[in-house]
Protein backbone atom coordinates (compact mmCIF):
# COMPACT_ATOMS: atom_id res chain seq x y z
CA UNK A 1 0.00 0.00 0.00
CA UNK A 2 1.23 3.08 -0.87
CA UNK A 3 0.92 6.44 1.18
CA UNK A 4 -0.06 9.28 -0.37
CA UNK A 5 2.09 12.60 -0.25
CA UNK A 6 1.76 14.79 2.09
CA UNK A 7 1.17 18.47 0.55
CA UNK A 8 3.55 21.30 1.92
CA UNK A 9 1.87 24.66 2.91
CA UNK A 10 2.67 27.98 4.67
CA UNK A 11 4.42 28.56 7.73
CA UNK A 12 2.07 30.24 10.04
CA UNK A 13 2.21 31.65 13.43
CA UNK A 14 3.24 35.43 12.66
CA UNK A 15 1.21 38.85 13.79
CA UNK A 16 0.50 41.30 12.24
CA UNK A 17 -0.15 45.52 12.26
CA UNK A 18 -0.81 47.81 10.45
CA UNK A 19 2.48 48.96 8.69
CA UNK A 20 0.33 52.79 7.16
CA UNK A 21 -3.01 54.20 6.54
CA UNK A 22 -3.62 56.73 3.66
CA UNK A 23 -6.61 58.82 2.42
CA UNK A 24 -8.06 60.67 -0.43
CA UNK A 25 -10.53 63.54 -0.13
CA UNK A 26 -11.88 64.83 -3.72
CA UNK A 27 -11.47 68.79 -3.60
CA UNK A 28 -14.79 69.90 -4.35
CA UNK A 29 -16.45 70.30 -1.04
CA UNK A 30 -20.41 70.26 -0.69
CA UNK A 31 -22.15 72.35 1.95
CA UNK A 32 -25.67 71.89 3.43
CA UNK A 33 -26.91 74.88 1.81
CA UNK A 34 -26.47 73.66 -1.48
CA UNK A 35 -28.37 70.52 -0.87
CA UNK A 36 -31.43 71.59 1.27
CA UNK A 37 -33.45 73.12 -1.85
CA UNK A 38 -33.66 69.68 -3.61
CA UNK A 39 -34.56 67.98 -0.49
CA UNK A 40 -37.14 70.66 1.29
CA UNK A 41 -34.79 71.00 4.39
CA UNK A 42 -32.30 73.11 6.50
CA UNK A 43 -28.69 73.22 7.23
CA UNK A 44 -30.54 72.88 10.73
CA UNK A 45 -31.84 69.61 10.17
CA UNK A 46 -28.89 67.91 8.39
CA UNK A 47 -26.79 69.23 11.46
CA UNK A 48 -29.16 67.93 14.06
CA UNK A 49 -30.01 64.67 12.85
CA UNK A 50 -26.81 63.46 11.33
CA UNK A 51 -23.99 66.20 12.43
CA UNK A 52 -23.06 66.94 8.73
CA UNK A 53 -21.77 70.06 7.64
CA UNK A 54 -20.08 69.35 4.58
CA UNK A 55 -18.64 66.47 2.56
CA UNK A 56 -16.70 65.84 -0.47
CA UNK A 57 -17.72 64.97 -3.31
CA UNK A 58 -15.58 63.36 -6.91
CA UNK A 59 -15.62 65.33 -9.95
CA UNK A 60 -17.56 63.46 -13.18
CA UNK A 61 -14.71 61.83 -14.28
CA UNK A 62 -12.84 60.57 -11.41
CA UNK A 63 -13.00 56.95 -10.51
CA UNK A 64 -13.00 54.96 -7.32
CA UNK A 65 -9.59 53.66 -8.60
CA UNK A 66 -8.45 57.13 -9.51
CA UNK A 67 -9.44 57.89 -5.78
CA UNK A 68 -7.95 54.59 -4.60
CA UNK A 69 -4.12 55.26 -6.29
CA UNK A 70 -4.32 58.04 -4.26
CA UNK A 71 -4.84 56.97 -1.02
CA UNK A 72 -3.00 54.17 -1.56
CA UNK A 73 0.05 55.85 -2.09
CA UNK A 74 -0.34 58.18 0.50
CA UNK A 75 -0.21 54.30 2.78
CA UNK A 76 2.73 52.74 1.19
CA UNK A 77 4.66 56.16 1.64
CA UNK A 78 3.71 55.69 5.52
CA UNK A 79 4.37 52.29 5.56
CA UNK A 80 7.75 52.56 4.18
CA UNK A 81 6.29 49.89 1.72
CA UNK A 82 7.25 49.75 -1.86
CA UNK A 83 3.78 48.72 -4.31
CA UNK A 84 6.36 45.77 -5.36
CA UNK A 85 6.48 44.75 -2.08
CA UNK A 86 2.89 43.96 -2.24
CA UNK A 87 1.06 40.27 -2.79
CA UNK A 88 -2.13 40.84 -2.40
CA UNK A 89 -3.99 43.62 -3.15
CA UNK A 90 -8.03 43.96 -1.21
CA UNK A 91 -10.47 46.43 -2.47
CA UNK A 92 -13.69 47.26 -0.35
CA UNK A 93 -16.54 48.56 -2.49
CA UNK A 94 -19.91 49.13 -3.31
CA UNK A 95 -19.76 51.64 -5.50
CA UNK A 96 -17.66 50.78 -8.53
CA UNK A 97 -20.01 50.43 -11.63
CA UNK A 98 -17.99 47.79 -13.31
CA UNK A 99 -19.28 44.06 -12.37
CA UNK A 100 -15.66 42.49 -14.19
CA UNK A 101 -12.88 43.01 -14.15
CA UNK A 102 -12.52 44.16 -10.03
CA UNK A 103 -11.49 47.65 -8.64
CA UNK A 104 -8.37 45.85 -7.03
CA UNK A 105 -6.84 44.47 -10.67
CA UNK A 106 -7.53 47.46 -12.13
CA UNK A 107 -5.52 49.44 -8.83
CA UNK A 108 -2.75 47.05 -8.15
CA UNK A 109 -1.62 47.57 -12.42
CA UNK A 110 -2.13 51.11 -11.78
CA UNK A 111 0.05 51.54 -8.63
CA UNK A 112 3.17 48.96 -9.54
CA UNK A 113 1.71 46.06 -7.13
CA UNK A 114 2.80 43.92 -10.32
CA UNK A 115 3.58 40.83 -7.80
CA UNK A 116 0.16 40.82 -6.23
CA UNK A 117 -3.13 38.62 -6.31
CA UNK A 118 -6.42 41.61 -6.22
CA UNK A 119 -9.81 40.93 -5.27
CA UNK A 120 -12.85 43.27 -4.54
CA UNK A 121 -15.00 42.31 -1.34
CA UNK A 122 -18.60 43.43 -0.46
CA UNK A 123 -19.19 44.45 2.85
CA UNK A 124 -20.47 47.97 2.28
CA UNK A 125 -19.43 50.35 5.16
CA UNK A 126 -17.94 47.15 6.86
CA UNK A 127 -15.65 46.57 4.04
CA UNK A 128 -12.52 48.08 5.55
CA UNK A 129 -12.93 46.26 8.74
CA UNK A 130 -13.62 43.20 6.76
CA UNK A 131 -10.77 43.52 4.42
CA UNK A 132 -8.65 44.47 7.20
CA UNK A 133 -9.76 40.85 8.76
CA UNK A 134 -8.91 38.81 5.92
CA UNK A 135 -5.18 40.91 5.47
CA UNK A 136 -4.45 40.22 8.85
CA UNK A 137 -4.84 36.30 8.66
CA UNK A 138 -3.84 36.21 5.58
CA UNK A 139 -0.05 37.47 7.06
CA UNK A 140 -0.89 35.32 9.84
CA UNK A 141 -0.81 32.26 8.11
CA UNK A 142 2.05 33.38 6.21
CA UNK A 143 0.00 33.35 3.01
CA UNK A 144 1.01 37.21 2.14
CA UNK A 145 3.95 39.36 3.37
CA UNK A 146 2.27 42.71 2.24
CA UNK A 147 -1.47 43.51 1.75
CA UNK A 148 -3.07 46.40 0.24
CA UNK A 149 -6.79 47.25 1.64
CA UNK A 150 -8.79 50.30 0.35
CA UNK A 151 -12.41 51.16 1.33
CA UNK A 152 -13.47 53.48 -1.33
CA UNK A 153 -17.02 54.58 -2.43
CA UNK A 154 -18.20 57.25 -5.14
CA UNK A 155 -21.40 57.04 -3.19
CA UNK A 156 -23.21 59.85 -5.39
CA UNK A 157 -22.89 57.96 -8.43
CA UNK A 158 -25.44 55.94 -6.07
CA UNK A 159 -27.65 58.71 -4.24
CA UNK A 160 -31.00 59.92 -4.83
CA UNK A 161 -30.64 63.72 -4.85
CA UNK A 162 -34.24 64.46 -4.65
CA UNK A 163 -34.43 61.35 -1.68
CA UNK A 164 -34.43 63.52 1.64
CA UNK A 165 -33.27 60.29 3.49
CA UNK A 166 -30.11 60.13 1.88
CA UNK A 167 -29.37 62.90 -0.27
CA UNK A 168 -27.03 65.02 2.48
CA UNK A 169 -25.53 61.77 4.07
CA UNK A 170 -23.26 60.53 1.55
CA UNK A 171 -20.00 61.05 0.55
CA UNK A 172 -16.66 60.45 -1.96
CA UNK A 173 -13.42 59.35 -0.99
CA UNK A 174 -10.96 56.81 -0.47
CA UNK A 175 -8.69 55.40 2.53
CA UNK A 176 -6.09 52.58 2.19
CA UNK A 177 -3.97 50.89 4.96
CA UNK A 178 -0.75 48.38 4.34
CA UNK A 179 -0.94 45.39 6.69
CA UNK A 180 2.27 43.47 7.44
CA UNK A 181 4.34 41.20 9.85
CA UNK A 182 4.95 42.14 13.30
CA UNK A 183 6.99 41.01 16.58
CA UNK A 184 3.58 41.44 18.90
CA UNK A 185 0.16 41.33 18.27
CA UNK A 186 -1.07 44.77 16.51
CA UNK A 187 -4.77 43.68 14.73
CA UNK A 188 -6.70 42.13 17.61
CA UNK A 189 -9.58 39.01 16.75
CA UNK A 190 -12.49 39.95 14.46
CA UNK A 191 -16.01 39.88 15.89
CA UNK A 192 -18.39 39.61 12.45
CA UNK A 193 -21.68 38.86 11.24
CA UNK A 194 -24.61 39.54 8.93
CA UNK A 195 -28.02 39.65 9.63
CA UNK A 196 -29.91 39.36 5.05
CA UNK A 197 -33.48 39.18 7.47
CA UNK A 198 -32.95 42.80 7.38
CA UNK A 199 -31.51 43.19 3.67
CA UNK A 200 -34.22 45.99 3.01
CA UNK A 201 -32.69 48.54 5.52
CA UNK A 202 -30.40 49.56 3.28
CA UNK A 203 -30.54 48.52 -0.86
CA UNK A 204 -30.12 49.51 -4.03
CA UNK A 205 -33.80 50.45 -5.40
CA UNK A 206 -33.51 47.73 -8.33
CA UNK A 207 -31.14 45.36 -9.69
CA UNK A 208 -29.04 46.59 -12.73
CA UNK A 209 -31.02 44.10 -14.56
CA UNK A 210 -34.58 46.88 -14.71
CA UNK A 211 -31.60 48.86 -17.06
CA UNK A 212 -31.61 46.56 -19.57
CA UNK A 213 -35.01 45.38 -19.79
CA UNK A 214 -36.23 49.26 -19.73
CA UNK A 215 -33.48 51.00 -20.86
CA UNK A 216 -35.31 54.00 -19.92
CA UNK A 217 -35.76 53.25 -16.76
CA UNK A 218 -34.50 55.62 -13.79
CA UNK A 219 -30.84 54.65 -12.65
CA UNK A 220 -30.81 52.62 -9.34
CA UNK A 221 -30.10 54.00 -6.25
CA UNK A 222 -29.54 53.51 -2.43
CA UNK A 223 -32.66 53.54 -0.01
CA UNK A 224 -32.15 53.02 3.77
CA UNK A 225 -34.74 53.14 6.66
CA UNK A 226 -32.95 55.15 8.59
CA UNK A 227 -35.09 54.27 12.03
CA UNK A 228 -34.26 50.95 11.32
CA UNK A 229 -30.81 51.21 11.13
CA UNK A 230 -30.15 53.67 13.50
CA UNK A 231 -32.12 51.37 16.05
CA UNK A 232 -29.46 48.20 14.75
CA UNK A 233 -26.51 50.32 15.55
CA UNK A 234 -27.06 51.60 18.80
CA UNK A 235 -28.33 48.35 20.19
CA UNK A 236 -27.15 45.46 18.47
CA UNK A 237 -23.65 46.82 17.60
CA UNK A 238 -22.68 48.78 20.80
CA UNK A 239 -22.60 45.13 22.04
CA UNK A 240 -20.28 44.06 18.81
CA UNK A 241 -17.62 46.93 20.02
CA UNK A 242 -17.70 45.67 23.33
CA UNK A 243 -17.03 42.21 22.05
CA UNK A 244 -14.43 43.17 20.19
CA UNK A 245 -12.87 44.87 23.04
CA UNK A 246 -12.85 41.51 25.51
CA UNK A 247 -12.21 39.40 22.35
CA UNK A 248 -8.57 41.65 22.42
CA UNK A 249 -8.43 41.91 26.20
CA UNK A 250 -8.70 45.07 26.51
CA UNK A 251 -10.78 47.44 28.52
CA UNK A 252 -12.45 50.66 27.58
CA UNK A 253 -9.75 52.02 29.76
CA UNK A 254 -7.40 50.95 27.72
CA UNK A 255 -8.07 52.68 24.42
CA UNK A 256 -6.55 55.67 22.99
CA UNK A 257 -9.10 56.49 20.00
CA UNK A 258 -12.63 55.14 19.21
CA UNK A 259 -12.98 54.56 15.37
CA UNK A 260 -16.25 53.63 14.31
CA UNK A 261 -17.71 53.99 11.07
CA UNK A 262 -19.03 57.42 10.60
CA UNK A 263 -22.37 56.78 9.65
CA UNK A 264 -24.12 59.16 11.61
CA UNK A 265 -22.56 61.81 14.46
CA UNK A 266 -25.89 60.58 16.22
CA UNK A 267 -24.96 57.16 15.99
CA UNK A 268 -21.10 57.46 16.75
CA UNK A 269 -22.22 59.62 20.31
CA UNK A 270 -24.80 56.91 21.25
CA UNK A 271 -22.36 54.65 21.15
CA UNK A 272 -20.20 56.29 22.94
CA UNK A 273 -22.50 57.13 25.98
CA UNK A 274 -23.37 52.97 25.78
CA UNK A 275 -19.65 51.52 25.69
CA UNK A 276 -18.99 54.46 28.66
CA UNK A 277 -15.84 55.49 27.19
CA UNK A 278 -13.53 57.65 29.53
CA UNK A 279 -13.05 61.15 28.01
CA UNK A 280 -9.39 60.17 27.68
CA UNK A 281 -10.51 58.36 24.65
CA UNK A 282 -10.26 59.89 20.82
CA UNK A 283 -13.41 59.85 19.19
CA UNK A 284 -13.68 60.41 15.73
CA UNK A 285 -16.26 62.82 14.19
CA UNK A 286 -14.82 62.88 10.92
CA UNK A 287 -18.22 62.60 9.61
CA UNK A 288 -18.53 66.41 10.05
CA UNK A 289 -17.11 67.35 7.39
CA UNK A 290 -16.47 64.15 5.59
CA UNK A 291 -20.18 62.81 5.86
CA UNK A 292 -20.69 58.81 5.62
CA UNK A 293 -18.26 57.29 2.86
CA UNK A 294 -19.28 53.83 3.59
CA UNK A 295 -15.92 51.41 3.40
CA UNK A 296 -13.85 54.81 3.58
CA UNK A 297 -14.90 56.49 6.26
CA UNK A 298 -13.08 54.52 9.16
CA UNK A 299 -9.33 54.96 7.72
CA UNK A 300 -10.19 58.54 6.26
CA UNK A 301 -11.11 58.89 10.25
CA UNK A 302 -8.18 57.39 11.00
CA UNK A 303 -5.32 58.98 9.17
CA UNK A 304 -6.63 62.52 10.20
CA UNK A 305 -6.47 61.55 13.47
CA UNK A 306 -2.77 60.59 13.56
CA UNK A 307 -2.38 63.73 11.57
CA UNK A 308 -3.89 65.94 14.15
CA UNK A 309 -2.39 64.37 16.84
CA UNK A 310 -6.03 63.41 18.36
CA UNK A 311 -4.99 59.88 18.42
CA UNK A 312 -0.66 58.93 19.02
CA UNK A 313 0.69 56.46 17.11
CA UNK A 314 1.48 53.34 18.20
CA UNK A 315 -1.85 53.69 20.40
CA UNK A 316 -4.81 51.39 20.70
CA UNK A 317 -8.26 51.74 18.81
CA UNK A 318 -11.27 50.44 18.64
CA UNK A 319 -12.75 49.94 15.17
CA UNK A 320 -15.99 48.84 14.12
CA UNK A 321 -17.98 49.01 10.44
CA UNK A 322 -21.35 48.38 10.19
CA UNK A 323 -23.60 48.74 7.39
CA UNK A 324 -25.60 47.03 4.29
CA UNK A 325 -25.98 43.46 4.49
CA UNK A 326 -26.20 44.02 7.52
CA UNK A 327 -23.25 43.09 8.25
CA UNK A 328 -20.20 44.33 10.67
CA UNK A 329 -17.21 43.56 11.66
CA UNK A 330 -15.53 45.22 15.10
CA UNK A 331 -11.67 44.33 15.91
CA UNK A 332 -8.56 46.38 18.15
CA UNK A 333 -5.93 47.59 16.92
CA UNK A 334 -2.36 49.44 17.44
CA UNK A 335 -2.69 52.75 15.18
CA UNK A 336 0.33 52.88 12.79
CA UNK B 1 -48.74 45.03 35.42
CA UNK B 2 -48.15 48.70 35.53
CA UNK B 3 -50.24 51.26 35.65
CA UNK B 4 -50.97 54.54 33.45
CA UNK B 5 -49.68 56.33 36.06
CA UNK B 6 -46.36 54.18 36.59
CA UNK B 7 -45.69 54.00 32.66
CA UNK B 8 -46.02 57.63 32.66
CA UNK B 9 -43.53 58.43 35.40
CA UNK B 10 -40.85 55.67 33.97
CA UNK B 11 -41.32 57.16 30.38
CA UNK B 12 -40.50 60.91 31.70
CA UNK B 13 -37.53 59.30 33.36
CA UNK B 14 -36.51 58.09 29.91
CA UNK B 15 -37.33 60.86 28.08
CA UNK B 16 -35.00 62.80 30.73
CA UNK B 17 -32.39 60.74 30.24
CA UNK B 18 -32.61 60.55 26.59
CA UNK B 19 -32.91 64.09 25.59
CA UNK B 20 -32.67 66.05 29.03
CA UNK B 21 -36.70 66.75 28.87
CA UNK B 22 -37.84 67.83 32.32
CA UNK B 23 -38.99 65.05 34.18
CA UNK B 24 -42.23 67.18 35.24
CA UNK B 25 -43.11 68.24 30.93
CA UNK B 26 -44.04 64.83 30.17
CA UNK B 27 -47.60 64.80 30.26
CA UNK B 28 -50.00 62.17 28.64
CA UNK B 29 -51.04 65.34 26.36
CA UNK B 30 -47.63 66.41 24.67
CA UNK B 31 -46.45 66.48 21.38
CA UNK B 32 -42.75 63.92 21.51
CA UNK B 33 -42.29 66.27 18.78
CA UNK B 34 -43.56 69.47 18.40
CA UNK B 35 -43.66 69.69 22.43
CA UNK B 36 -40.79 67.60 23.67
CA UNK B 37 -38.73 68.35 20.87
CA UNK B 38 -37.53 64.32 20.39
CA UNK B 39 -36.63 63.88 16.68
CA UNK B 40 -37.01 60.20 14.92
CA UNK B 41 -34.19 59.07 16.49
CA UNK B 42 -34.39 60.24 19.70
CA UNK B 43 -37.72 58.46 19.41
CA UNK B 44 -35.96 55.41 18.58
CA UNK B 45 -33.90 55.51 21.50
CA UNK B 46 -36.96 55.62 23.73
CA UNK B 47 -38.96 53.65 22.85
CA UNK B 48 -35.81 50.80 23.29
CA UNK B 49 -35.70 51.78 26.37
CA UNK B 50 -39.22 51.46 27.23
CA UNK B 51 -38.82 48.21 25.37
CA UNK B 52 -36.47 47.30 28.13
CA UNK B 53 -38.29 48.77 30.84
CA UNK B 54 -41.82 47.83 30.67
CA UNK B 55 -40.65 43.81 28.64
CA UNK B 56 -43.01 44.89 25.70
CA UNK B 57 -42.51 45.35 22.12
CA UNK B 58 -42.79 48.03 19.68
CA UNK B 59 -41.77 47.48 16.29
CA UNK B 60 -40.31 50.40 14.12
CA UNK B 61 -43.57 50.00 11.85
CA UNK B 62 -46.17 51.18 15.19
CA UNK B 63 -43.60 54.20 16.71
CA UNK B 64 -44.98 56.46 13.73
CA UNK B 65 -48.52 55.97 15.63
CA UNK B 66 -47.29 57.09 18.76
CA UNK B 67 -47.86 61.16 18.63
CA UNK B 68 -48.17 62.11 22.19
CA UNK B 69 -47.10 60.47 25.59
CA UNK B 70 -50.58 59.30 25.82
CA UNK B 71 -50.20 57.28 22.59
CA UNK B 72 -46.85 55.51 24.19
CA UNK B 73 -48.57 55.01 27.86
CA UNK B 74 -51.65 53.74 26.00
CA UNK B 75 -49.43 51.34 23.35
CA UNK B 76 -47.44 49.89 26.50
CA UNK B 77 -50.36 48.96 28.67
CA UNK B 78 -51.91 47.68 26.22
CA UNK B 79 -49.06 45.09 24.77
CA UNK B 80 -48.06 44.53 28.35
CA UNK B 81 -51.31 43.18 29.14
Amino acid sequence: MTRKPQLATTKGGMQSRILGVGGYRPSRVVTNAEIVDRIDSSDEWIRERSGIVSRHVAADDESVIDMSAVAAEKALAHAGVTADQLDCVIVATVTHLWQTPSAAAVLGSRIGATQAAAFDISAACAGFCHALSLASDMVRAGTTEHVLIVGVEKLTDMVDQDDRGTAFLFGDGAGAAVIGRSSTPGIGPVVWGADGSQSEAITQTESWQILRDDPGHKFPTLRMNGQQVFRWAVFQMTPVAQQALDAAGISAADLDAFIPHQANLRIVEAMVKKLALPETVAVARDIVTTGNTSAASIPLAMERMLDSGDAPHGGIALLIGYGAGLSYAAQVVVLP
Amino acid sequence: MATQQEILSGLAEIVNEVAGVPADDVQMDKSFIDDLDIDSLSMVEVVVAAEERFGVKIPDDDVKGLQTVGDAVTYIEKAGS
